[in-house]
């Protein structure tokens, strides 16, 4: 074996460090899913009427497609039939009251989220960074709430926005991911048990940067969250997610759905490093993610940006897109997704241009490396009203070693004639050739690996805020390092 | 000392014997030329030097300063001095010439003990280079040798060379693919570095380069074997007659 | 539709027959036999149709109609004046072939460098010499293309250029291609091969023009041999009347290491079909393809690029880039081919229109074929308008709305321009584009809605 190989090998040694389980004494309702079990979790959620009807509409909806066999089948991702009613819908953390403060925090759940790397406490917290934390299905901390509330951000549990803001809710749900939208969107608009809720009022800019760290703990559930930003005229946001769970031998099933809605002037720049439990080398386990997200560019001069950092989960199925509604409305999409040993990816974006000057950026860097199998699928629709529209799309390809695909599926659709278009495609391998190169300079293995992903996902990095950035390229370095040589 | 002592190498790529049995000195100040024929091993000799692993010594010795350079990683053969200007210059998108060029010249300048050098002091002593070698600055914050001509390549590997000015240069076939106008910027730039202390080993496949920067010594290598050495007028005699009679007469010994 | 049944290939066979009788070389074996094979594949498959993958865009039913006639023997005069404006300043040698037979009288070898020789190919083939021999129809395939084929069965005349070993030769050898008829609607096959040997250098132009209004077909084909380590440039330059026809195809030879450029500029004719093809079938090999096509009324322009990688190591880079105004209809298809032994192949492509009006219409299609697993291929295609914002800046600056227009066209052509190597034929080019851009000055109007869909498709 190259001495190469070796040294990364021993670096790839480093496991799925987020995987442990706390040991905590949770609360779920029976396995299963029928109208009773809506009807169950909006009763625990102590809904309003309108929710629960709304959940209803969508529970039907979704069943009528589970008995037409209609679950989506066009991804390029494969995996074994998932069984609806073996799942648990809900799952808490036991609460014996409301809470007061993060003192009064089941101290296990503030320790995993510190053995995560986010604290919780607000003194020990980076400035300028509020954190709602989602534990299992429910949030069980928002931080800095007092910060905002004085600039007028709402920034909530979905629970606590449909008992404190049912008008917003009533108004925004569902408007741009309907019900009806896809079999997995309508199954999370029946049963989805909390997310996060972000309202910016007109002309504020938020003064932290907004941040959700999702936590699947407990076995056999499912995690459907629900997340609704509202940034009204003139107001700009920028909101952060991270995700993990445990290892476990079963694969678990991730459904959420994520709507944002930017009015006239207002900016939405939405960020996700994805890092749900990838299953093992031997492809067991495993989180499927199937996430359906979307922003609506509703007013004029509006913008909505979504940057992904996808590098978890046994399959991930999403496109996050953007409606360009207003005119002069801009849509971005910055991702990286990397699936090793036997991840697959199906992933990309949409971008719907309906207004006039409308543009579109797409910058998709897809790596697979062991097995892992990754799609690249977007679309780009410019209907006919869209005059003077933009976009532009580019989509690489770095393969590392010889057993793992890298596939692109672009989708075009032009309607008017005045649209300008760009498209650049690109596959690559990296191998010896370019680490020995950068050896041969005088480079250490290790900072010659680094230099080179890093330098094919640059672009996408530099969309990310600062602390991410790192995060995101630690976990890249990390997840890769094992498969180049 | 010599600066390069080769003794009696072996060396197999993927279960076959190339390198069968090379001797070579080269002091410092002198620069050697290897010359053959496609597929004589000359490739083979200079990534070997440079410590590519995918390339197994089975037999020999080869000392660079005294020290053993078969034990030494490709990082840490670099640091010692050697740099090896590639046939194939490798892309890597991303990351620019200029930050590339500086964090190659740091870790070496951190194995020697020496201080980092700033992004101040590098960019003036880095302009003079690209001027010797007639590159446009523009072309260094753009990706490392990404987008560029086989030309372009070639010149850039020289500008590393003189930036991070080695003990041993090997040159593997730094002269092909350029045009007339390209070969002379490139051979400046070799001969700009010549020095008492430092040793080149120009591998070429065509005597033209060899106008230009002028050997010392010339070695034919043919199977494996260096055949014949002589000085520059070997080189001319090569070019007149080809490698055919050289390598009837190397196979009839 | 036409189709291979229905195709009347009556002519080309009376045509055939009438030149086997008279031309130059019939009585040598192998050229006969080169001749005969070639028009038996022709006859074979016919022309192709919009059904064939190749030919989709484009369809030839004129052509394939017409009662062409090859041109007489007879001398045709040309007005002194037109010669002297298609004159490259500082060429080495003006080879000058007016329907299809080169004229000595209008030709000019300057002093050649030693070891670089030119001439007409009927010459060559007269002499039955061995260079020709050894040559002459080895690249160019005469089974996969009807127009190799017929091309091939009519081989006679054309140019011959020989480099040898190591000889740098900066001036550049200018062919240029004169088609003159009224009345008869004229056939040629012009047919030439460049032969640079290793570690030469050099430059070749290959330029088509046309006298009079006549209904004209110029079906040629080149073979440019590059061996190790040479450096070739070569251009071809479309500029006959804007109801000409024009089916051109490079086949490029590569050796080791090798260079080659191939600048095309389809500025005339009224259907042109342009095909590159090179083969880069040494180690290390490198090739620029490098095109602009410049379309009004009713112009059909196609640019069919194959690029065949056969060895590893080698680069190519293929840069289009087309201006279509009125009812000019573009084609870009870019075909790369990886063979499986050409692993660390780098090949690039990009095509990039301008659509100055809503009926003009553009088809670009690439095509990758990978059997190689470790290759680095990356394609792009641009369609777009006159960004109005620039030319809003420019008239804010005091420019008229037709100046401002013309020079975005320019700088969106200079990009091509910038990609050749700098000298007399760089000049040359330069200049034509200028005047070839003159007329749209005239043109002022507002890219509108249209209604017409448009893709941009992308395989890979």
């Amino acid at each position: 074996m190259s001495t190469n190989t070796e040294t990364i090998q021993k670096l790839a040694q480093q496991d799925y460090k987020w995987g442990f389980v706390t040991d905590i004494e949770e609360e779920r309702i029976p396995k299963g899913l029928n109208e009773d079990i809506i009807r169950v979790i909006s009763a625990k959620k102590n809904e309003p009427e309108f929710m629960l009807e709304w959940r209803l509409k969508a529970f039907r909806h979704w069943a009528s497609l589970e008995r037409s066999d209609a679950e989506p089948k066009w991804a390029n991702i494969k995996y074994g039939p998932i069984d609806y009613q073996g799942i648990t819908y809900y799952s808490a953390p036991k609460q014996k009251k409301q809470l007061n403060s993060l003192d009064e925090l089941d101290p296990e759940i503030l320790s995993t989220y510190e053995k995560l790397g986010i604290p919780l406490a607000e003194q020990k917290m980076l400035a300028g960074v509020a954190v709602d934390a989602v534990f299992d299905s429910v949030s069980v901390a928002t931080t800095f709430k007092g910060k905002l509330a004085e600039a007028g951000v709402i920034f909530c549990s979905f629970s606590e926005a449909v008992q404190k803001h049912p008008d917003l809710v009533k108004k925004y749900l569902g408007s741009v991911v309907p019900v009806t939208d896809n079999f997995f969107a309508a199954l999370n608009s029946a049963v989805f048990s909390d997310g996060s809720f972000v309202y910016v009022p007109k002309g504020v800019r938020c003064p932290l940067e907004l941040s959700t760290y999702f936590r699947i703990n407990a076995a056999e559930t499912g995690q459907f969250e629900r997340t609704l930003i509202i940034a009204d005229e003139g107001a700009y946001v920028s909101y952060l997610e991270g995700c993990t769970a445990p290892i476990r031998d079963e694969n678990q099933l991730h459904a959420a759905v994520v709507e944002l809605i930017a009015l006239d002037n207002a900016q939405i720049k939405y960020s996700t490093v994805q890092n749900w439990y990838p299953g093992d080398k031997q492809g067991k386990g495993g989180i499927y993610n199937f996430v359906t997200k979307r922003g609506a560019c509703r007013g004029v001069n509006s913008k909505i940006s979504w940057t992904q950092v996808e590098t978890g989960s046994a399959i991930t199925w999403k496109y996050p897109s953007c409606i360009l509604q207003g005119d002069n409305s801009v849509g971005e999409f910055y991702s990286v997704a990397l699936t090793n040993n036997y991840q697959q990816a199906d992933t990309g974006t949409k971008m719907i241009h309906l207004g006039k000057n409308t543009s579109s950026t797409v910058v998709s860097k897809g790596i697979s490396a062991g097995h892992g199998q990754n799609t690249y699928r977007g679309q780009v629709k410019i209907l006919k009203g869209a005059q003077g529209a933009r976009n532009y799309t580019q989509c690489d390809s770095l393969l590392i070693g010889d057993k793992c695909g890298a596939h692109t599926f672009p989708y075009i659709e032009v309607k008017n004639s005045s649209a300008r278009m760009e498209h650049e495609a690109s596959t690559s391998k990296i191998g010896e050739d370019q680490l020995f190169y950068l050896q041969q300079r005088g480079l250490k293995t290790e900072d010659a690996v680094s230099m080179i992903v890093n330098g094919f996902c640059k672009q996408v990095f530099r969309e990310l805020p600062m602390e991410f950035a790192v995060e995101a390229q630690k976990l890249l370095s990390v997840s890769l390092e094992g498969s180049v040589g | 000392m010599s600066l390069l002592e080769i003794k009696n190498l072996h060396v197999n790529v993927d279960g076959h014997e190339i390198l069968k049995g090379i001797d070579l000195t080269i002091n410092p100040g002198e620069v050697h030329s290897i010359m053959g024929p496609n597929g004589s091993g000359k490739s083979t000799l200079a990534q070997v030097l440079a410590r590519r692993d995918a390339y197994h010594v089975i037999k020999g010795s080869v000392s660079f300063n005294g020290k053993d350079l078969l034990e030494m990683k490709p990082e840490e053969a670099a640091c010692e001095g050697v740099f090896l200007a590639f046939q194939y210059p490798v892309e890597i998108p991303g990351i620019s010439n200029a930050y590339f060029l500086r964090s190659a010249l740091n870790a070496q300048r951190k194995f020697r003990g020496e201080e980092e050098m700033d992004a101040m002091d590098f960019l003036p002593f880095f302009r003079d280079k690209l001027k010797l070698l007639e590159m446009d600055e523009k072309l260094m914050n753009r990706s490392l040798n990404e987008g560029f001509s086989g030309g372009e390549k070639k010149r850039n590997e020289v500008l590393q060379m003189s930036i991070l000015q080695p003990r041993l240069a090997v040159l593997d076939e730094t002269d092909s693919g350029l045009d007339i106008d390209a070969l002379r910027i490139v051979a400046n730039g070799v001969n700009a570095l010549r020095s008492p202390e430092r040793g080149f080993l120009v591998v070429t496949h065509y005597q033209r380069l060899l106008n230009y920067i002028k050997p010392d010594f010339v070695h034919v290598l043919v199977d494996g074997r260096i055949v014949r050495s002589g000085g520059p007028e070997l080189a001319l005699e090569l070019e007149d007659k080809g490698y055919g009679w050289i390598e009837q007469e190397a196979a009839a010994v | 539709m036409v189709t291979t049944s229905t195709q009347d290939l009556g002519i080309h066979l009376q045509n055939f027959t009438d030149f086997q009788r008279r031309a130059a070389g019939r009585n040598v074996p192998w050229l006969r036999k080169l001749r005969e094979d070639a028009f038996a594949r022709f006859a074979e498959v016919g022309f192709p149709t919009t059904r064939d993958e190749d030919w989709r865009f484009t369809n030839i039913t004129p052509i394939v109609r017409t009662q062409f006639r090859l041109p007489g023997t007879a001398l045709v005069q040309l007005p002194p004046a037109e010669l002297k404006s298609w004159n490259i300043e500082g060429s080495a040698a003006r080879l000058v072939f007016v329907n299809g037979r080169y004229a000595p009288e209008l030709s000019r070898i300057a002093a050649l460098p030693k070891g670089m020789a030119v001439s007409s190919l009927r010459e060559q083939i007269e002499g039955n010499s061995d260079q020709i021999s050894k040559q002459l129809g080895h690249y160019a395939d005469t089974q996969r293309d009807a127009f190799v084929a017929l091309n091939t069965a009519f081989v006679e005349d054309g140019a011959y250029v020989h480099v040898k070993r190591g000889v740098v030769a900066e001036a550049p050898i200018h062919l240029l291609f004169v088609s003159s008829s009224d009345h008869t609607a004229l056939l040629t096959h012009p047919r030439n091969l460049v032969v640079f040997e290793d570690q030469s250098q050099g430059t070749v132009v290959e330029e088509y023009v046309s006298l009079g209004g006549g209904m004209m077909f110029s079906n040629g084909v080149t073979e440019l041999v590059a061996g190790d380590d040479a450096h070739v440039s070569h251009y071809m330059i479309e500029r006959e009347h804007k109801e000409a026809f024009n089916v051109s195809t490079l086949r490029i030879q590569q050796g080791r290491t090798a260079s080659v450029a191939s600048h095309s500029f389809l500025l005339g004719g009224g259907l042109v079909r342009n095909n590159v093809h090179p083969v880069l079938a040494g180690e290390g090999g490198e090739c620029l393809i490098n095109g602009l096509f410049v379309g009004s009324g009713k112009q059909h322009l196609d640019n069919y690029m194959h690029v065949e990688h056969a060895s590893p190591h080698c680069a190519s880079r293929q840069f289009y880039n087309g201006i279509l105004d009125d009812k000019a209809h573009g084609v870009f298809h870019g075909r790369i081919v990886v063979h499986k032994d050409a692993q660390k192949t780098d090949a690039k492509q990009t095509n990039r229109n301008l659509l100055l009006s809503d009926d003009a219409q553009i088809d670009t299609k690439p095509q990758l074929e990978i059997y190689a697993d470790d290759v680095k291929c990356t394609h792009g295609a641009t369609i777009g308008q006159i960004d109005e914002n620039a030319l809003f800046y420019l008239r804010s600056r005091g420019m008229s709305e037709a100046e401002a227009r013309r020079l975005l066209l320019l700088a969106f052509a200079s990009e091509c321009v910038e990609r050749m190597r700098p000298g007399a034929a760089q000049i040359y080019v330069e200049q034509l584009i200028q005047e070839h851009l003159l007329p749209f000055r005239e043109h002022s109007r507002h890219a509108g809605v249209g209604t017409g869909e448009r893709n941009v498709e992308e395989v890979g």
